[in-house]
C-alpha cells in the first residue's frame, strides 16, 4: 500500500509540503491541475509516512497511510 | 491508521484561499477538533464577511454568515437560544478587532459561554490588504505604502494582552507557520471547545496566519516572515486555563 495518497486537483502549489518534508520526498511534479497550479509529487520510497505535509497543507492534498506498529 | 482531513470539509474539491493562506489550515484543525469531540452533529458556527465567511463553502455544520464584524454578537445569541449546542465565532482580524471590538471584548466580559476564534494576518484581507489595527509599526500595507507608523496608523494592538486580566475561561495564541505551531494551534481548539461544553465561559484563540497574497510573499517567505517578524510582537502560548 502507499504511503501517501494525492488528492492532487486540490493543490494550489503553494509547496509548504516541500519545504517541511523532513525526508525531502516532496518534489514539484512538472505538471499542472485543472486549476493550472503545477502540482507536487511524492517518492514513496523516501517517504516515512511522518504526515508533516498533512499538518502543513492549507488545501487537504494529503491522505497518509501510517502502518500499524509491528507490521 | 490513515490520517486524513475530516469529510465534513473536503466533500468538495477545495476552498477558493489563495495558496498558502492560513484559513485552510484553521478551517481543517477546528473540523479535526470537532470530530475528535464528536460535536459535529451538534456544533453551530458563526462566521464573519470576507475571507472569514468563505469556509461557509467547505463546513459541512451548521452555520450563519452574520454582519461584518458581528460573529461574536450572534454566536451570543445563538447560545442563548440553544445554551447546550457548541457555539463557535470564526472570524478575521479586522473584524474582531476593528469593527466588532466591541462585541470581542464586552462578550468577554460577560464570561459568554462561546469559543471564538480569531484569525489575524495583520490586514484586512479580501479588501485588498489595507492596514489593520494589528498591522505591524513598519509594516507595508497598501493603506500604508511607507510603512505604519504611530502618527500615521496608531500603535498595534494586542487584542490578547487586553484579555489577559479578564475572567474568561481560556485563552490561548498560536501560529499557522510550521507543523510543531500547528500542532500546538489544534491543542488549543480542542481545549477551547472543551472549556464551553463543560460551561466555563468565553474561550479565545488568536492564530497568526500568513496571507502570501496581501503581504506580497512567497508562502515559504510569509511562513518566515510570521517566525522572524510577527512572532516577537504577538508571543504564541496558553495564558489563561
Amino acid at each position: 500500500m502507499e504511503k501517501i495518497v494525492l488528492q492532487l486537483q486540490r493543490c494550489k502549489g503553494c509547496y509548504n509540503c516541500i519545504r517541511a518534508c523532513p525526508k525531502g520526498a516532496i518534489s514539484k511534479s512538472g505538471t499542472s491541475n485543472k486549476k493550472g497550479y503545477e502540482v507536487i509529487q511524492v517518492d514513496q520510497e523516501k517517504c516515512i509516512a511522518c504526515a508533516t505535509c498533512y499538518t502543513v497543507c492549507p488545501d487537504y492534498v494529503f491522505e497518509v497511510c501510517k502502518p500499524e506498529k509491528g507490521a | 491508521m490513515v490520517i486524513k482531513a475530516p469529510e465534513r470539509i473536503t466533500y468538495t474539491d477545495g476552498h477558493s484561499f489563495c495558496p498558502g493562506c492560513g484559513h485552510g489550515i484553521a478551517i481543517r484543525l477546528i473540523g479535526e477538533a470537532l470530530q475528535e469531540l464528536a460535536l459535529e452533529e451538534q456544533v453551530i458556527i458563526s462566521l464573519d464577511v470576507a475571507c472569514g465567511g468563505m469556509p461557509i463553502d467547505v463546513w459541512r455544520y451548521d452555520t450563519i454568515e452574520a454582519a461584518h464584524g458581528r460573529p461574536v454578537a450572534t454566536a451570543v445569541g445563538v447560545k442563548m437560544a440553544r445554551p447546550s449546542q457548541p457555539v463557535i465565532a470564526y472570524l478575521g482580524d479586522g473584524a474582531a478587532y476593528s469593527i466588532g471590538i466591541a462585541e470581542t471584548l464586552h462578550s468577554a466580559r460577560r464570561n459568554d459561554n462561546i469559543t471564538v476564534i480569531v484569525l489575524n494576518n495583520c490586514v484586512f484581507g479580501m479588501t485588498g490588504g489595507q492596514m489593520s489595527p494589528t498591522s505591524l509599526q513598519g509594516q507595508v500595507t497598501s493603506s500604508s505604502i511607507h510603512g505604519k507608523s504611530m502618527k500615521e496608523g496608531g500603535a498595534t494592538m494586542d487584542v490578547v494582552r487586553m484579555l489577559k486580566d479578564m475572567d474568561i475561561s481560556y485563552l490561548a495564541r498560536a501560529a499557522l507557520c510550521d507543523a510543531g505551531n500547528i500542532k500546538k494551534a489544534r491543542k488549543y481548539i480542542s481545549k477551547a471547545l472543551e472549556k464551553q461544553m463543560n460551561g466555563e465561559g468565553y474561550s479565545f484563540i488568536e492564530l497568526l496566519s500568513p496571507c502570501p497574497t496581501n503581504w506580497n510573499m512567497d508562502p515559504g517567505v510569509a511562513a518566515a516572515y510570521i517566525k522572524e517578524t510577527i512572532l516577537p510582537v504577538f508571543p504564541t502560548g496558553e495564558f489563561i486555563g
